[in-house]
């Protein structure tokens, strides 16, 4: 056997547990990669691609549930409701790059860069895991444990993202070389849940996975006024703003920027995204 | 293992290794060398063909995953006395140098104007973001575009 293609996410965890071998592959545009390179010879493929019942998505009981095989382009194009996923989904790759590429295979290949991750810790999302021996769900950040390492089982699969619905604007922007076609040098994603009154800032490509900065959100959350959302924000609070959240990374210097300047990218980031959120409560 | 898939119209069935991708079955398989082997890691674009009326890079797509699908490539667009809109375009612009990049473009264009048959010229650059031209600096291939828009709104 070299070839499993399943049809249902039964069969795709038969095919799982019996062929811990079987290389999972969904959109394949990180996998094939490895494979063209020839860092990763598999000698049998378990294609999710045929699975239909892992690329939908539903809005139920407050919640948002997306399966691992939707595509950017797919959730670029229909899940308008959740800008700052859009935004993310947007930048990811190509045209023919987002017509493959999932969500799920963003949590598989678990890169500091994926560009939809900062968009799930941001929302607080949990990531939907399956084997033949049940189902389990854990929190973005007990699944995603460092540079290409995660939380998953031999057994399991990825079977999608599901996080709660909040009120309010919330935003996705990186910096790259490029407006397309790039992996980012650094990335964020602000959320506000204007019910909860909390800011939630995620910072991708600027620590060994992506991460929450606690101590921005709260600062962030103190000093917004939540009863008059016409009031701007003062100038010194998004600044700080900024500092506290390239406080909390902890990047490198690689072939893509130094750490200097991410730490720079997320301060200006942060506070650009923050200043739309307020942007945005005014103009709602 | 065997692969069956409908290429240009014609199924066809093949024997290749697990983790053969479906641009080495297209060129080394089916000798449809149209679709260029560049970088193999889906920035380029040279690749480019549509799995079951989509865009992909044909290098990050394993050929069991066109197993029962339908694959069409820039073969199927023209011939050499019966080009098709956007190689006529292309030809007229002077939006070809080495041409390496072309049948990935064209392609690429095809695709968009199927989709969107009167594209801007931000519309063009974002739906051409993936494929990598190193010779034309782009703005004749852009040209190219509104003349295969024009051409296209004629007939």
């Amino acid at each position: 056997m070299s070839g499993l293609s399943p049809s249902t996410l039964a069969e795709a965890l038969e095919a799982r547990a019996a062929h811990p071998e079987a290389v999972p592959i969904a959109g394949g545009t990180d996998l094939m990669v490895a494979v063209n390179f020839g860092r990763l010879r598999p000698d049998s493929l378990l294609d999710l691609s045929g699975v239909a019942e892992l690329s939908t998505w539903e809005r139920r009981d407050g919640a948002l549930r997306i399966g691992a095989g939707a595509t950017f382009a797919r959730i670029a194009s229909d899940l308008g409701e959740f800008p700052p996923l859009v935004q993310a989904a947007r930048t990811v790759g190509s045209p023919q790059i987002r017509n493959r590429a999932t969500i799920g295979g963003n949590l598989a290949t678990a890169s500091p860069a994926g560009d939809a991750l900062p968009v799930l810790a941001a929302y607080g999302g949990e990531v939907l895991l399956a084997s033949v021996r049940g189902e389990r769900r854990l929190r973005w950040d007990e699944f995603l444990l460092g540079p290409k390492r995660t939380a998953l089982a031999e057994d399991e699969l990825i079977v999608g993202v599901e996080w709660p619905v909040v009120d309010g604007p919330g935003s996705f922007a990186k910096v790259g070389t490029r407006n397309a076609m790039v992996i980012a040098i650094a990335s964020v994603s602000l959320q506000l849940d204007t019910q909860a009154r909390e800011v939630r800032l995620a910072l991708g490509s600027v620590a060994p996975t992506v991460v929450r900065a606690p101590e921005a959100e709260a600062f962030a959350a103190a000093g917004l006024d939540w009863e008059d959302r016409e009031r701007p924000l003062p100038e010194a609070t998004a600044s700080r703003f900024g500092e506290l959240a390239a406080a909390a990374a902890s990047p490198i210097d690689d072939v893509r920027g130094s750490a200097a300047y991410r730490r720079h990218a997320v301060n200006v980031l942060a506070q650009r995204a923050l200043a739309w959120a307020a942007a945005d409560r005014r103009a709602a | 293992m065997t692969i069956t898939t409908t290429v240009n119209g014609v199924e066809r069935t093949v024997d290749v290794p697990a983790a053969t991708s479906l641009l080495t079955l297209l060129r080394d398989e089916l000798g449809l060398t149209g679709s260029k082997n560049a970088c193999e890691q889906g920035e380029c674009g040279s690749c480019s063909v549509w799995l079951d009326g989509e865009l992909v890079c044909a290098c990050l797509v394993a050929a069991v995953q066109a197993d029962g699908h339908t694959v069409r490539t820039v073969e199927d667009l023209g011939e050499a006395d019966r080009l098709h809109t956007v190689q006529d375009a292309f030809l007229a612009a002077g939006a070809v140098q080495c041409g390496f990049c072309t049948p990935g473009f064209v392609v690429a264009v095809a695709d968009l104007l199927e989709r969107d048959p009167k594209p801007s010229d931000e519309a063009i650059r974002e739906a051409l973001a993936g494929n990598l031209c190193r010779c034309t600096g782009y703005s004749k291939i852009v040209t190219a575009v509104h003349l295969a828009a024009e051409g296209a709104a004629r007939t």
